[in-house]
């Protein structure tokens, strides 16, 4: 690696002010001809490139992004990463990006503050008992760290939850993934970028994607607002904006995109060193490495792509964290803040060919890809080069809602979505 | 958020009333005689536009009736409001 980071690039920085470091990713204008596009420079984008520099020696390839990269759904996750799925096709896709973000920071050389502080399930009535056991032990089955607390191993591993029997939905018990944890969301988007962008992949920015030329049953490139781009493979990770390009496409997709929302408090001492979930009454939390309280809420429950989200959302999961944590009763939020995000019928992304050749598809990711990005790359760019699903995605694909062989993750999930 | 204009009740909060999805998909005549594909494409594909799209709503939290509506998606600002079995909006 030209530039690569450590100890003693920071030290000999240091003697300049930090006023010499190199731009982590160049600034290219778009070439005509590409041996494959990937449009949405976000976290899944972004690891695609890199995937496909790296393990298919594919350097001639440009990532197209409208925005700026991380702008979108990479910047305004939750930053939950975990791998507690119910089904043996998810289980497998998750946990494959778990091993990834174990040691992704030493890959990336770029420190992605991947944090395995454990992710906690609350349930809170006896079906979410019976449907969080359930889930341990097909997560054990699975080779997946998990394990069932009870109400008092519940309030020692996280003491500031209020365990009363006596609120409206009280904790009845737990699961817990120890190797679940949290990263530093724009970090992975930036790892990723100047990894690829080293191997010679170029990151265009500020590149909007308006139409897709195709002949009957072939893509032969993308027209930009910088031009007309050809190519013959293009990778679509547009998440929440999948359907318009599957639209310039003449594709329909069984997606349906929503407003997801989270918001932040003001920045406090440290409270809560985990990652808690709720199902029942959907609210999570976690707090981030500056002090501040990282809190997820839920959809709307229609199509929308303004980037805002209803207030009467947001007012219901913060119901829901007072009481189960008074503690933050006086706490003041700062920032609130919506993605779209695109859901599938079953709640399990796409990572599939299509009918159309050449033409990826990697979507439906809803309300929980941040967890999936290194694997999603991964799998992603192994579809792409090789034409043909790897065995952890093939599940994944397009065509299972004309099989009705669905991956069924609504409500086994772990969340609600 | 927004306001929804009920053609039964008036003007309601958007709170009050859930959406049912994309409008004027009809239900196949002949189920029995669909393909695969032909399910999939009734059951599970979806127009998910990003601008004036047809959708169903129904006054769920209040007098629960269903009704249409245009609106468009990346500003949620409501064009139109009609009743069930009326024609759509030409513009």
């Amino acid at each position: 690696m030209k530039n690569k980071y450590s100890i003693f690039s920071l030290i000999k920085n240091a003697f300049s002010q930090h006023e010499n470091w190199k731009q982590a990713w160049g600034d290219p204008e778009p070439k005509r001809e590409y041996e494959a596009i990937i449009i949405g420079g976000g976290g899944h984008g972004l690891a695609t490139a890199y995937y496909l520099a790296k393990k298919h020696n594919m350097r001639n390839i440009a990532v197209l992004e409208k925005g700026w990269i991380g702008g979108g759904n990479t910047g305004r996750n939750t930053t939950i990463i975990r791998s507690n799925y119910l089904w043996d096709a998810s289980a497998g896709l998750y946990d494959h990006a778990l091993k990834i973000w174990e040691n992704l920071s030493q890959e990336l050389n770029y420190n992605v503050m991947f944090s395995q502080r454990g992710v906690m399930n609350l349930a809170h009535n006896l079906q979410d008992v019976r449907d969080l056991k359930r889930r341990t032990h097909a997560n054990r089955l699975n080779g997946i760290d998990a394990v069932w607390l009870n109400t008092n191993q519940v309030k020692e591993f996280c003491p500031i939850i209020n365990t009363s029997p006596d609120i409206r939905y009280p904790v009845l018990g737990g699961t817990l993934q120890r190797r679940a944890g949290t990263a530093r969301h724009d970090a992975v988007a930036w790892g990723y970028a100047r990894g690829a962008d080293e191997m010679g992949v170029d990151i265009i920015q500020n590149c909007e994607v308006i139409g897709i030329k195709r002949n009957i049953d072939q893509v032969e490139g993308v027209e930009t607002s910088k031009g007309f781009i050809k190519t013959k493979k293009i990778g679509v990770v547009a998440a929440g904006h999948s359907s318009v390009i599957a639209n310039m496409a003449g594709l329909k997709l069984p997606l349906e995109s929503k407003p997801l929302q989270a918001l932040v408090s003001e920045p406090v001492k440290p409270i809560i060193d985990t990652v808690v979930m709720s199902n029942a009454v959907h609210a999570y939390v976690s707090q981030s490495d500056k002090g501040e309280l990282v809190i997820g809420a839920g959809t709307d429950a229609y199509v929308s792509y303004t980037q805002r989200g209803s207030h009467d959302v947001v007012e219901g999961t913060l119901k829901a964290i007072l009481e189960l944590y008074p503690i933050f009763s006086r706490m003041k939020m700062l920032r609130q803040w919506g993605g779209i995000v695109d859901i599938c019928p079953d709640a399990s992304p796409i990572i599939s060919k299509t009918n159309i050749k050449g033409l990826y598809f990697n979507c439906g990711w809803g309300t929980g890809g941040f967890k999936a990005t290194p694997g999603s790359g991964d799998l992603f760019a192994h579809t792409i080069a090789n034409d043909e699903p790897h065995k952890l995605n093939a599940a994944f694909n397009l065509n299972r809602f004309v099989s009705g062989d669905l991956v069924d993750e609504h409500g086994a999930a772990a969340v609600a979505h | 958020m927004f306001l929804i204009n009920c053609p039964y009740c008036g003007e309601r909060d958007q709170s009050e009333f859930s959406c049912g999805g994309e409008a004027h998909i009809v239900r196949p005549k002949q189920p029995t005689e669909l393909s695969d594909d032909q399910w999939a494409e009734y059951l599970f594909m979806r127009k998910n536009i990003k601008g004036v799209q047809f959708e169903r709503w129904n006054h769920a939290h209040g007098c629960r009736k269903w009704f249409n509506m245009v609106r468009d998606t990346s500003n949620d600002k409501i064009h139109a409001v009609y009743k069930m079995g009326e024609k759509p909006p030409v513009e």
